[in-house]
């Protein structure tokens, strides 16, 4: 039998209090207001004082309005039918589809089992040179892209979502702009992908606090599929506003702050989340892609900083680019070994270089003399970012490889750059 | 009888319980949920209430449910068999149930620590009629390259008659090896396990001795300028992306000591899972055998249960500590003891106790401290020297080293090894910053070279900030080569390359040969006019250099390759 409660002691932020007896940590319920139905969670136990954190917020929820505990917890549905289909941040179609109900799973599942991972062993190509050649994205890699507003990490996101090598991808969009959504779905559509992906939508008109569970369901969902062999791309699109939510209902519910305002377990609520990639062996996979917009474009803001810690390397958007310093796949050794032998060492011997031309540069701009080997960086710095660091370049890895000893051959003798000699006679291209 | 305790509150991992009776401080409890039990741990009580944390997630928790509490505290199982073995933070067993319940940790479920079927072959070291106390030898069993000694349990506090000791022979843990009788006649059966409370450290030594012997890591910039000694301890700050992992890693590898305990404490699975994949396919040099049969893994990653991770780090300085008792030199590394302290202070949080500096707790500073002074170089009952070096890592916000964690651990670590971003951003790796670190201990190379190394370092940073303002062009070519000389220093010396196999590690004699070499070289005047000349100099010199640290130590190739440096250096110095 469910219990209904219709007397709410008191409204807080987005949290209520009823008093009831037998509810359960983290159970749901319904909260019917004059606007219509709204889930609610129970975030905490006091006796016989019950709060719930109400997800569309608690704005023109009365005290006489009816509390139904639902008996369980969040679930979330899973089955084959979900492909193709847009969400809600409460897993409500957003499609005019019809409603899931079958086959329901809890989300917020037990984590992975450190002695079952493996080490990560296959690339995932994404044609994009600063990833596949300087950054390798790797099957099972947790990775952000760290940006600032207006930069264009969706387009990335889209463009990587649409060329990577895996079986479904599921978007998880958390205080969203409704233009970026329609921009993901028509990508999505047009690239014909729409019928192998799952969006969970939250826009940034929905209430703040839905957003928390959308990470959640798109990481059960992804589970599901991955123990059944699928190879999943997860993106999560801003995770920055994922932690200001939790951020919001930390302080409503006055827990002390730890740093700039945020709860203290900010590192263990984003671990628990980006910790769900994994390689399971003898079945699927969870690859995470997401985007962390750095508040001022500061790399030591809680956010940045905590993701950081947690994901396996970041690439850094700037400028329209993904920027060669900073950037840092933490996996790329486990696999641009077994590519082609000559990636290692394109990888690190145009770093270097391109790191020379921004010194020269900035010499240049103190007003220096410009040697002759300066000119030189400073032509190599140039056909770098355009030929290499442009994101409308779109080339398999190999190519993006030859591409890179051409360049080099433009601009420097074999012998200044630094390569090893059964590379160079492998590699360089002949002159004609 | 069972003392059974009732829910009245929950707020994420913590819980409050109206009890009856007693309950102690510290006390462990099961929360009884159908055929769930969740384990928790006593942290404060009021009156009739307990406030426990529970060691997983609490959902489906409901108010008036029962908790059990145990009368133990939180204790680990020490016995032979711990080597080798891959543990989450309250010991329960990864690999075994892995096999059982597959793919997740599911909630509720534990597992004996220690395989109670396997037999030992026990060799008994006491007759009968000898007195002994506790911490004292019973007797002993092959574990791996070690002999494990079964002790007399440290808790037995009086003097004791031994009244029957087993024959040599193979034994189950759980089998009865002695029998002690105390003064006022009562026998005490012993087998080959006991109980020890984590969070209390082990000490039945008969005294604590300053640590002096270096502990050789390999490292060269650690072992000759930032050296650490075996009973000391040191901390490894760095922001995310500087190498600390790395740096742990490498350590846990070649370390000379015989015992290496890896807490892998709220970091990322899947560098635990490097090690525990790979430790058992390297084969240790010193011993000939698995580099995982001198190891044991406590694991508790950052999406396993919090308060679980807090108690991680206590458990793993408890296995420790039950090594040194064997006479053994212990190494513990804690990664990252950042997300330990996190935990205590989201507890803290909860517990709604007044918050200090970025609302870490109060005691946080102490709590660190005794952490930290498990460590130590002891002389045991026995006679025999032994000890726990204490390796932490710390992760600060945003790579800041003056934020809370990492002040109060510099204050009692003997050992400063800053990472740094801009060194690991230009590659030059281990990133331990040459002008910040320190160490209190003395390095097996003379003081007085060491100095005058880090002279030379100091020098050419200083000379490299100003050339940055006023251009090559506007440094004396003096302070040119000074410059130079840093750089080679660095470069050479400071620098290693961790993924070759000869360069990762240099052993100690091989770093007093090579560092008296490099010392020649700084040492040295050079009489170039020209600073291009003096750039390829040093450039052609710090080739010849880097293919040395490729040659393997005390091989031909190794002299041919010093050769070739005497014969440059005499070729090239008159100009």
């Amino acid at each position: 039998m469910k219990k209904v409660y219709s007397r709410i002691l008191s409204i807080v932020g987005n949290v209520i209090m009823v008093r009831a007896k037998g509810v359960a940590y983290e159970e749901l319920a319904e909260v019917s207001t004059r606007q219509g139905k709204s889930l609610a969670q129970v975030i905490r136990l006091d006796g016989d004082l019950v709060f719930l954190q109400v997800f569309a917020g608690a704005r023109g929820i009365s005290t006489q309005d009816e509390v139904r505990f639902l008996g369980h917890p969040m679930k979330v549905a899973f089955s084959d039918n979900m492909l193709g289909r847009i969400f809600n941040g409460s897993g409500l179609p957003l499609d005019n589809g019809p409603e899931l109900l079958d086959n329901l799973i809890e989300i917020k599942g037990p984590p992975v089992n450190p002695a079952k991972r493996i080490i990560p062993r296959n690339m995932v190509r994404t044609n994009i040179p600063m990833i596949d050649v300087f950054n390798s994205l790797v099957e099972s890699q947790k990775i952000p892209i760290f940006s600032v507003s207006g930069e264009p990490y969706n387009e990335l996101l889209a463009r990587i979502a649409l060329q990577a090598e895996v079986d479904m991808i599921i978007l998880g969009g958390i205080g969203l702009k409704y233009d970026q959504f329609m921009f993901f779905r028509d990508t999505l559509e047009e690239g014909g992908a729409l019928n192998r992906s799952i969006f969970f939508i939250h826009t940034a008109a929905d209430p703040i606090v839905e957003g928390i569970v959308v990470p959640d369901l798109c990481l059960a969902v992804a589970e599901g599929f991955a123990l059944k062999g699928k190879k999943v791309l997860v993106l999560l699109t801003d995770m920055t506003n994922f932690c200001d939510a939790l951020k919001e209902i930390s302080i409503t519910m006055e827990q002390v702050p730890s740093n700039r305002g945020y709860p203290g377990d900010l590192y263990s609520q984003l671990a628990s989340r980006y910790e769900k990639a994994v390689d399971f062996e003898g079945a699927g996979s969870i690859t995470i892609l997401s985007i962390t917009t750095m508040p001022g474009d500061d790399v030591t803001h809680p956010i940045p900083d905590n993701t950081g810690y947690i994901t396996e390397g970041q690439f850094y958007l700037r400028g329209g680019r993904i920027e060669p310093f900073g950037s840092l796949s933490r996996l790329k050794q486990l696999v641009n070994n077994k590519t082609r032998e000559d990636h290692r060492a394109i990888m690190d011997g145009m770093i270097q270089l391109y790191a020379q031309y921004r010194e020269t540069e900035e010499k240049k701009s103190m007003g220096f003399r410009m040697s002759q080997w300066d000119e030189k960086l400073l032509k190599y710095g140039k056909m770098f970012e355009e030929q290499m660091m442009d994101l409308s370049v779109n080339v398999p890895l190999e190519q993006a490889l030859d591409n890179g000893w051409r360049i080099l051959s433009e601009c420097f003798m074999p012998e200044e750059t630094g390569f090893r000699t059964d590379l160079i006679e492998r590699f360089w291209p002949k002159k004609r | 009888m069972d003392k059974i305790g009732l829910i009245t509150g929950i707020n994420g991992n913590m819980i409050s319980v109206h009890f009856q009776g007693s309950v102690c401080q510290n006390e462990v409890g099961f929360v009884l949920l159908g055929e769930e039990r969740l384990m928790s741990e006593v942290i404060r009580i009021r009156g009739e209430t307990a406030y426990l944390q529970v060691f997983e997630n609490t959902k489906g928790v409901k108010v008036g449910d029962k908790v059990e509490f145990s009368g133990q505290m939180l204790s680990v199982q020490l016995g032979p068999g711990l080597l080798g073995q891959i543990y989450d933070g309250l010991q329960n067993p990864l690999v075994q149930l892995a096999q059982e319940y597959g793919f997740f940790l599911k909630r509720g479920v534990s597992k004996e620590p220690l395989n109670s079927d396997g037999r030992w072959r026990f060799t008994p070291l006491v007759k009968k009629g000898d007195s002994v106390t506790a911490g004292m030898t019973l007797g002993q069993v092959p574990e791996g390259i070690f002999k494990h000694s079964i002790m007399v349990p440290f808790d037995l506090s009086q003097k004791y008659t031994v009244e029957y000791i087993a024959a040599e022979g193979d034994y189950t843990i759980k089998d009865i090896i002695a029998t002690l009788k105390d003064d006022r006649g009562n026998l005490i059966e012993l087998d080959m396990v006991f109980d020890w409370p984590v969070k209390t450290p082990i000490k039945v030594y008969r005294e604590k001795i300053p640590p002096r012997e270096p502990l050789v890591t390999r490292v060269r910039i650690i072992d000759t300028f930032f050296p650490i000694v075996r009973g000391g301890t040191y901390c490894i700050p760095g922001p995310f992306g500087s190498g600390k992992t790395v740096l742990q890693q490498i350590i846990s590898r070649y370390a000379e000591i015989d015992i290496v305990v890896i807490a892998a404490c709220g970091e990322r699975a899947g560098e635990v899972v490097e090690t525990l994949r790979e430790f058992p396919g390297l084969i240790d040099p010193r011993t000939g055998r698995t580099l995982m049969e001198r190891t044991i893994i406590i694991c508790n990653t950052s999406s396993m249960p919090v308060a679980a991770r807090e108690a991680s780090v206590y458990t793993a300085a408890t296995l420790a500590e039950y090594y040194r008792q064997m006479g053994l030199d212990i190494l513990l590394l804690a990664d990252s003891t950042s997300r330990w302290a996190q935990a205590m202070r989201e507890v803290s949080g909860r517990l709604e106790e007044i918050p200090g500096e970025e609302a870490y707790p109060a005691y946080l500073e102490s709590r660190i401290a005794e952490f930290y002074e498990r460590a130590g170089a002891v002389r045991l009952v026995n006679g025999e020297k032994a000890s726990l070096t204490i390796g932490g890592t710390v992760s600060p916000a945003g790579g800041n080293f003056e934020e809370p964690v990492t002040q109060a651990t510099l204050k009692v670590v003997g050992v400063f090894h800053g990472l740094s971003r801009d060194r690991a951003n230009a590659r030059r790796f281990p990133s331990i910053d040459p002008l910040e670190s320190w160490s209190r201990y003395d390095s097996f190379i003379e003081k007085e070279l060491v100095d005058l190394a880090r002279h030379i370092l100091f020098r050419g940073n200083e000379i490299n900030q100003m050339m940055k303002v006023v251009g090559e062009e506007g440094t004396s070519i003096e302070d040119f080569i000074i410059y130079l000389k840093s750089e080679f220093l660095d470069s050479v010396y400071l620098q290693q390359n961790a993924f070759d196999k000869v360069d990762a590690q240099t052993p100690s004699q091989r770093q007093i040969y090579v560092f008296r070499k490099v010392i020649e070289i700084l040492r040295a005047d050079y009489p170039f006019k020209d600073k291009d000349r003096a750039r390829g100099f040093f450039y052609s010199l710090r080739q010849l250099f880097i293919d040395w640290n490729y040659k393997e130590w005390d091989t031909p190739e190794f002299g041919e390759q010093e050769k070739a440096i005497d014969r440059f250096m005499s070729d090239n110095s008159q100009l």
